[in-house]
């Protein structure tokens, strides 16, 4: 009851919405309707271009390209964050003389390396995984190496006692603490990669999400925008619902309330 | 004769002690914030002995545990496992530790199963030994869960069933039934005292319950309060075994060992005591 409740009134927020989006596009209440129009095009048009996209089929290109441009910058992202957050984490010397660099290329906001990323690798996909790439790598870096330092003593007390040498320890130990943190943060390591994906489309490419919006506002096609940031929303929210799939399964050790985050 | 010429070779380590400290002092921190928190410790565990050692909440009981099990390098003085100076993690011993020690990313099967895996052992075979032990400690419907989907309890038995799987000659265990209650402490030392008396492993039992140390121990040790902490007494526990842990606290042997042991330990308890109180006024 309570549940449906919830359901019935986020629905009725949703159809006021669209509804006062509706009447002030189409009726002359606070003003000008072509102004409001042109600046807000209306929810009919949106639906309509949204239905046009899917029927003809044009949109299948876009999505697939930005799926693979954030998956390619996820998985290329995390695979260098693990290694290296690992090795920084072993290595505590190596660590030390990093540190100060580590934190000057993490405190840089890396749209401004866009320009640069599609000098080295041009407009197609791989500046825009290079960008995605550099926003998920610290943010496995940093929870791999936590993970690999937080690990509780008497934990690795305890498995060495079981007679776990350096390497059984690695596996047993400090991969599963450090997959844990990994995953704990893997909401945001898989937003970003998206974030990079659709910036990178967004300052320059020929294909992609971020590239249709910004097409559409190219050409003041405010009806395209709205369309296009609603098909994002609704993809983003399918990656996240694909996330929280895998999660669920990947950390079904932890306790329900207790989180790293 | 076979006996006679295969013997030599290690007839001083069969004569002696399981666990031996000599004069062993351990001291934490350097300069100003030294701390010595054992010192010179002599004590021994003979192959097949039930040893307990109590003393008051930080006297050092774990320090020494810790030494024996190689995980902590004594300041002075030597530490021995079967005659022989501890160097790195002690092989020979099971450890079951103060705090949650099990791998939460483990079911309690894997816990257990992963002892006899980093030996060696085949997965399948490892996974029928632990299943068949935590059948034993009584978790048959448990296998499965997560420490996190298990009381302390029962998580305390996953860790005592994770030590004896490698089958170890000496047991470290250190207030392993400490956070329980009365009921299922007294379902643990009994559970405990019946796996035991079927191999009669060396063991070194730390707790702070006396009635515990004392109906389950051979031996009794008690320590002086810290800092510099000693043994301060050595009782032998002339109860017949087996034993029962709730029919021996009636007995009044047992009672005279209590008062005995008791005299001892009051006043270093009240040491502990009188310095915690005045260290917070
Ligand atoms: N790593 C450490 N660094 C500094 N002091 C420690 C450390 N470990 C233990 N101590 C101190 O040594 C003393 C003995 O500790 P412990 O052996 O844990 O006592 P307990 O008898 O309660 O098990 C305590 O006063 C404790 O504060
Ligand atoms: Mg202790």
């Amino acid at each position: 009851m309570k549940r449906l409740q919830l359901t019935l009134l986020q629905i009725g927020v949703g159809i006021a919405l669209l509804g006062i989006w509706h009447i002030v596009t189409n009726y002359p209440l606070l003003g000008d309707v072509k102004t409001a129009r042109f600046f807000f095009s209306t929810p009919l048009d949106v639906t309509e271009r949204i239905w046009k996209l899917f029927v003809s089929g044009s949109i299948w290109k876009h999505l697939w390209i930005t799926l693979s441009e954030t998956m390619l910058a996820f998985v290329i992202g995390s695979g260098a964050g693990i290694v290296i957050g690992f090795w920084f984490a072993r290595q505590p010397l190596v660590a030390a003389v990093f540190d100060p660099y580590v934190k000057m290329a993490n405190a840089l906001p890396r749209v401004v390396l866009a320009p640069i990323f599609m000098l080295w690798f041009g407009l197609g996909i791989w500046s825009k995984v290079a960008l995605g790439f550099t926003l998920v790598f610290f943010i496995v870096f940093f929870n791999v190496y936590q993970g690999v330092k937080e690990v509780s003593p008497v934990v690795l007390a305890n498995a060495r006692m079981l007679g776990m040498n350096e390497r059984q320890l690695l596996r047993h130990v400090y991969w599963p603490s450090a997959l844990s943190w990994m995953f704990s943060s893997l909401h945001t390591s898989v937003g970003f990669a998206l974030v990079g994906a659709v910036v990178g489309e967004y300052l320059g490419s020929a294909a992609g999400l971020g590239y249709l919006i910004h097409e559409a506002e190219g050409t003041f096609d405010v009806t395209g925008v709205f369309a296009g940031m609603v098909i994002l929303s609704a993809f983003v929210i399918l990656i996240d619902y694909c996330v929280t799939l895998v999660e669920g399964r990947l950390l079904s050790w932890r306790p329900p309330a207790a989180g790293h985050s | 004769m076979t006996a006679l010429t295969a013997a030599p070779v290690d007839a001083s380590a069969a004569h002696a002690p399981a666990v031996a400290l000599h004069e062993v002092s351990v001291r934490f921190g350097q300069g100003a914030d030294l701390f010595e928190a054992v010192s010179r410790v002599d004590l021994c565990v003979a192959a097949g002995e039930f040893v307990a050692i109590v003393g008051p909440t930080g006297c050092g009981k774990s320090t020494l545990l810790n030494v024996a099990a190689g995980l902590l390098t004594p300041a002075l003085g030597r530490a021995e496992i079967h005659g022989r100076p501890v160097a790195g993690i002690t092989r020979e011993a099971g450890y079951l530790f103060q705090q949650d020690a099990l791998m939460p990313w483990k079911t309690a099967l894997a816990n257990v199963a992963v002892a006899l895996e980093v030996a060696g052992i085949a997965q399948t075979e490892a996974q029928q030994r632990a299943q068949a032990l935590l059948t034993r400690v009584g978790l048959a419907r448990f296998l499965h869960r997560y420490p996190h989907q298990l009381s302390g309890g029962q998580r305390k038995r996953v860790a005592l069933a994770q030590m004896l799987i490698r089958d170890p000659a000496i047991l470290l265990m250190d207030e392993p039934f400490g956070p329980l209650d009365a009921q299922t402490r007294g379902l643990m030392g009994d559970l405990l005292l019946q796996l035991w008396q079927a191999d009669r492993k060396a063991v070194l039992f730390v707790t702070h319950d006396l009635d515990e140390a004392i109906s389950l121990a051979d031996r009794v040790v008690v320590m002086s309060a810290g800092p510099s902490s000693r043994i301060v007494a050595d009782h032998q526990i002339d109860l017949p075994r087996p034993r029962a842990i709730n029919e021996v606290r009636h007995e009044p042997r047992f009672h005279a060992l209590q008062r005995a042991i008791w005299d001892d330990l009051r006043d270093e308890v009240m040491k502990t005591y009188g310095a915690e109180m005045g260290g917070a006024a």
